[in-house]
């Protein structure tokens, strides 16, 4: 019998190996060497971290605004106190400006405020229950609320880190709970018309052709300007969730029919029939562990879409509205022109958005990649 | 006639390689025969065993990441020449010359091997006026000549069809006048019946055996068939993971096979002569995975006559044992 | 070929209904009746509304009917060209919409056509040459398009132009232009004005469609129909454009029937930011004011307008396509 051997020397696996590796593994494998994919991931977890514990990175509350304290420049951070490795921030002053007579804050070069790390702040609790005090950065012996601006502020003088810190709690996680919508309702309508075929296939389809045809952005600004302004934050978040998912399932929906027309035809889906199994065991036993990895990548490749709607609609005022904060609300202020001449750190949520949609898209090809190396 | 006494194409040690970041395989791994004017020669083989990439090295089509890393092929031209076409760079005006004008390919599946969105006689025009200067109407009449030649009725008709408007058989026959449109010297046809019914098949193999006896082409025919090497060649090459194991006269190769292998494969023809309720010889075993080659000679592993110590420790070369014969196995070697 | 223009034609009409259908529940999804709505905007801007004038308004509209007959009203309405009256601006909304759309169509065509241009010779450069320098170059430019939605990239360029220019780069029409009747310099000015809103539109369209024309060139160059014509003997060159590029062409021409929608999707947030005359920062204003009728007719004629395009894409997918032609199944 042949006698399985790898040849030393020039990096070939052996077939062993190869043979009883599972599908994940292979995956895995294939998803590995995929440095841009790693990447992505590695910044996406990131990104859940702060959006999870939103209120360990911050280190002020998003919603305290001082109009006499709006639209200041970054805060630089002096990282070496006469040769140690003390970081501090300058203390801020009030002064008046001699030109415009309006009250304004400049940094105070003889007081030196230190900042710790993981110090001591306002209190909150993690995940809504276990209480805590501590933040990433805290400030000693002044209040975290007047003296620590690393972004700078915002027209109403509101600390744009902290509010970045929940905006990205916001944003992330409309994402994913739309995405999670747009699947089940993409698998759902994809996998029936898939897999029985007929006349609810064409109805299904010509469904899903006719609301890929429509432009999107007129029809969903006009539902979401027609929810009520009464309701709260709450139903709003969740109204705007609901639009939004309905944007995105016919990709999704496309995929999952695509996928069960091409199985279906397949000749071990009609082994599988002329054993006798049951519908149901085809399908989940036999039909789904072929296609799940796709769905995975498709899901993957679909919400960055649903954070550029979220972020778009919040933007022109018609999706999340303040007190709501996501990164469409943050880019709201960046609407003035003028405004975002003079202070264009009020951009920065763009970058996040920006580095969000990538790591996205990165992590999704790979994931693709690798669960369909010939796609 | 002055070529009679050199071959026309003589492959020497063919190794082509591709290289990919798995792992390297060596599809082709030091073959070496001949092909003589106007005689058919078989190239037999199972799946996998570089059959076709040896045709593909000949034209020096090999897709990337595969490479001619070793060996020689020397096509004698028409003014007795020899040229090495290993040495020639792959898209020179030279080598595009000798593809299409002395050498012409068919392919196994005549319905992925026209372009979906062209019509038939435009892909026969272009082949005309690449290796003819002639201008387009003629170019034209050359085509439905061609068309006719092979048996294609009203080709002045088909010839402005879409390949998807004709019959399997019909498409067969077009690839093949595409292939002869401009009278090469040399036709190589890989696996030209696999995709078409027996009936098709009989009538491909007529068609290519009048051609040849018409234009006295060489014909290199790559196949798994069994059947269809004995019908049609005059000389016969048995293919292993990528070296030739046997070479020789048909019907020497049929009657008296010298190599195991060879031996394993025409006994496991079934035949309706063999008696009844017995048992259809297989060879043991599968080809390995082109990344685990075994040591020794390639076939030792599934061979009934293998000795241990010897054909699991060096590869035995194609050695020629009289008779036009060549086999490359240990039980040979002197 | 004629059942493919039927079955395209009538899924066109189903579409255009749908729109239509949505498009109606736009308008009639805030709580309380328009005619109420009407006269109070009425009388806020100073004319009075007669008894009489309401009566018939409610007529016209159906307003004290059931639903379906509200909607056959309007339908009808629309077919004769009423487009009902914009409240906030006093006028028809037809007047108001005037030359918007056109302009909306204007740059969504030259969004288009911008992206096409730039994104066929990447994507064949990409395929061919898989794996090299240029390759990734674009790939990655590709990735960042993608990921900036184009409202953004507006806003980035507008600061730029503002912060280091002082230009402001936004308007479809310099001043003296704006508002002069259409002529040959009319048309001009708008041609010079149009590559940034093109641009800034079509880039993350561009990105797709480069990943599509690459992937599909790529399945493409791997069929057994290459190699015949290489073998044939026809230049390296020849063999790629002639054969793999023109049957991967055709998938990536049908795509505009998903461009195009996404395009003007687009084009509305973006003229927001660059403060173009086009149909965008009208709808907002109609959607924030509640002004339904306006913002439902928009939405109505801009879904029409993209039924429209799309049809005309698959009449050109036919002409391209001989498979789609000759009926092949």
């Amino acid at each position: 019998m042949a006698e399985p051997a790898a040849v030393p020397g020039t990096g070939v696996i052996a077939e062993d190996k190869i043979a009883v590796a599972t599908q994940w593994q292979l995956m895995w494998w294939r998803f590995r060497k995929h440095k841009l994919a790693a990447a992505g991931t590695i910044v996406l977890i990131l990104f859940y971290v702060v959006a999870l514990f939103a209120d360990f990175f911050a280190y002020v509350d998003p919603l305290e605004s001082e109009a006499q304290r709006s639209l200041m420049a970054p805060q630089p951070i002096h990282w070496f106190d006469e040769g140690s490795f003390k970081p501090y921030v300058y203390a801020l002053k009030g002064t008046r400006d001699p030109l415009t007579f309006k009250r304004v804050y400049v940094a105070d070069e003889s007081k030196k405020i230190p900042i710790r790390f993981f110090g001591r702040g306002d209190s909150y609790r993690i995940l809504g229950l276990i209480p805590c005090d501590r933040h990433l950065i805290a400030v000693e012996g002044a209040k975290a609320g007047e003296s620590l601006f690393l972004l700078g502020t915002d027209m109403q003088g509101r600390d744009l880190w902290s509010r970045l810190m929940y905006g990205t709690q916001t944003s992330m996680m409309i994402g994913l709970v739309s995405v999670f919508l747009s699947l089940v309702l993409g698998v759902v309508l994809g996998g029936i018309s898939g897999y029985f075929g007929g006349w609810i296939d064409t109805v299904i389809q010509r469904i899903i052709e006719i609301l890929r045809s429509i432009p999107t952005i007129p029809l969903w600004m006009g539902l979401a300007a027609a929810l009520p302004g009464d309701w709260d934050i709450v139903k709003i978040y969740f109204a705007i969730t609901i639009i939004i998912s309905l944007i995105g399932w016919t990709e999704l929906a496309r995929v999952v029919r695509g996928r069960f027309i091409s199985l279906r035809q397949e000749d071990f889906i009609m082994a599988a029939e002329l054993l006798g199994c049951s519908k149901t065991r085809i399908i989940f036993r036999h039909m789904v562990p072929s296609f799940i990895s796709h769905i995975i990548a498709a899901t993957t490749l679909a919400i960055p879409a649903m954070i550029i709607s979220e972020t778009s609609l919040s933007f022109l005022g018609l999706g999340l509205r303040p007190p709501a904060i996501s990164w469409g609300v943050l880019l709201q202020d960046a609407q003035n022109i003028q405004a975002l001449v003079i202070s264009p750190w009020l951009l920065i949520p763009s970058l996040a958005v920006i580095i969000a949609v990538l790591a996205f898209n990165f992590m999704g090809d790979g994931i693709r990649d690798a669960a369909d190396p010939y796609g | 006639m002055p070529n009679d006494t050199k071959p026309l194409l003589s492959v020497r040690n063919l190794k082509t390689c591709f290289f990919q970041d798995e792992g390297t395989t060596e599809a082709v791994n030091g073959a070496s025969f001949d092909v003589w004017p106007g005689k058919t020669l078989g190239i037999v083989g199972e799946s996998g065993c570089g059959k076709s990439v040896t045709a593909q090295s000949i034209l020096r089509i090999v897709d990337d990441p595969g490479r001619i890393v070793e060996g020689e092929i020397l096509l004698t031209r028409a003014d007795g020449t020899q040229t090495d076409l290993v040495q020639l760079k792959r898209n020179s005006r030279e080598m595009r010359a000798i593809r299409g004008g002395d050498i012409g390919l068919i392919f196994q599946e005549p319905m992925t091997s026209f372009s979906p969105v062209h019509t038939v006689g435009d892909q026969i025009i272009e082949a005309v006026r690449l290796h003819n200067a002639v201008g387009k109407r003629e170019a034209r009449l050359r085509g439905i000549e061609a068309l006719r030649s092979v048996g294609i009725p009203k080709p002045e008709r088909r010839i402005d069809e879409y390949s998807f408007e004709l019959s399997g058989g019909l498409r067969q026959r077009a690839m093949i006048a595409v292939a002869l449109s401009c009278d090469p010297r040399l036709l190589i046809a890989d696996e030209p019946t696999t995709a078409l019914d027996v009936t098709t098949q009989a009538q491909i193999l007529d068609l290519l055996r009048k051609l040849q006896q018409e234009r006295g082409m060489a014909i290199m025919l790559i196949t798994h068939n069994l059947g269809v090497v004995a019908e049609m060649a005059d000389d016969v090459v048995v293919m292993y993971l990528g070296r030739v194991v046997e070479e020789g006269k048909v019907d020497d190769i049929f009657h008296d096979p010298k190599h195991p292998y060879t031996k394993a494969l025409l006994q496991s023809i079934p035949s309706i002569e063999s008696p009844p309720r017995v048992k259809l010889p297989t060879i043991s075993g599968s080809i390995p995975h082109p990344y685990n080659r075994p040591k020794g000679c390639p076939f030792h592993p599934r061979c009934v006559s293998s000795t241990a110590g010897r054909c699991d420790a060096g590869e035995p070369l194609l050695q020629d044992i009289g008779g036009g014969r060549k086999v490359s196995c240990f039980h040979y070697q002197r | 070929m004629l059942s493919y223009i039927v079955r395209r034609f009538l899924l066109a009409i189903l579409t255009v209904w749908a729109i239509s259908v949505l498009s109606f529940m736009i308008i009639h999804l805030p709580p309380g009746d328009y005619v109420t709505s009407y006269i109070a905007s009425m009388s806020a801007s100073g004319s009075a509304v007669s008894e009489g004038e309401a009566m018939a308004l409610r007529e016209q509209l159906g307003l004290n009917q059931s639903i379906t007959i509200q909607y056959l009203k309007w339908m009808a309405l629309i077919l004769q060209g009423n487009f009902g009256m914009a409240m906030e601006w006093g006028r028809p909304v037809a007047d108001v919409i005037g030359d918007r759309l056109t302009l909306t169509i204007v740059i969504s065509l030259a969004a288009i056509v911008f992206t096409w241009a730039l994104a066929l010779p990447i994507g064949i450069y990409s395929a061919v040459y898989r794996y090299s320098f240029w390759d990734y170059v674009f790939t990655f430019v590709g990735f960042i398009g993608l990921a900036i939605p184009g409202f953004m990239l507006a806003l980035i360029i507008m600061y730029v132009g503002f912060a280091y220019f002082g230009a402001n780069v936004g308007g479809l029409f310099s001043p003296d232009f704006a508002e002069a009747p259409w002529g040959l310099a009319k048309a001009w000015d708008l041609t010079k004005h149009l590559p940034i809103p093109a641009i800034v539109l079509g880039v993350s369209g561009t990105a797709q469609m480069i990943r599509i024309m690459r992937s599909n060139l790529l399945d493409e160059l791997r069929k057994p129909y290459v190699m015949t014509a290489r073998a044939r003997g026809l230049s390296e060159y020849r063999v790629i454009m002639k054969y793999p590029v023109r049957v991967a062409l055709n998938p990536f021409v049908s795509t505009i029937g998903y461009l195009l929608p996404y395009v003007v999707s687009g084009s509305i947030i973006v003229s927001l930011v660059l403060s173009l005359p086009t149909v965008g920062p009208l709808l907002l204003k109609a959607l924030i004011a509640q002004d339904m009728f306006l913002a439902g007719t928009i939405v109505l004629l801009l879904g029409v307008m993209t039924v429209i395009g799309t049809f005309i894409s698959d009449l050109l997918l036919m002409w391209v396509d001989p498979r789609i032609r000759l009926g092949r199944q």
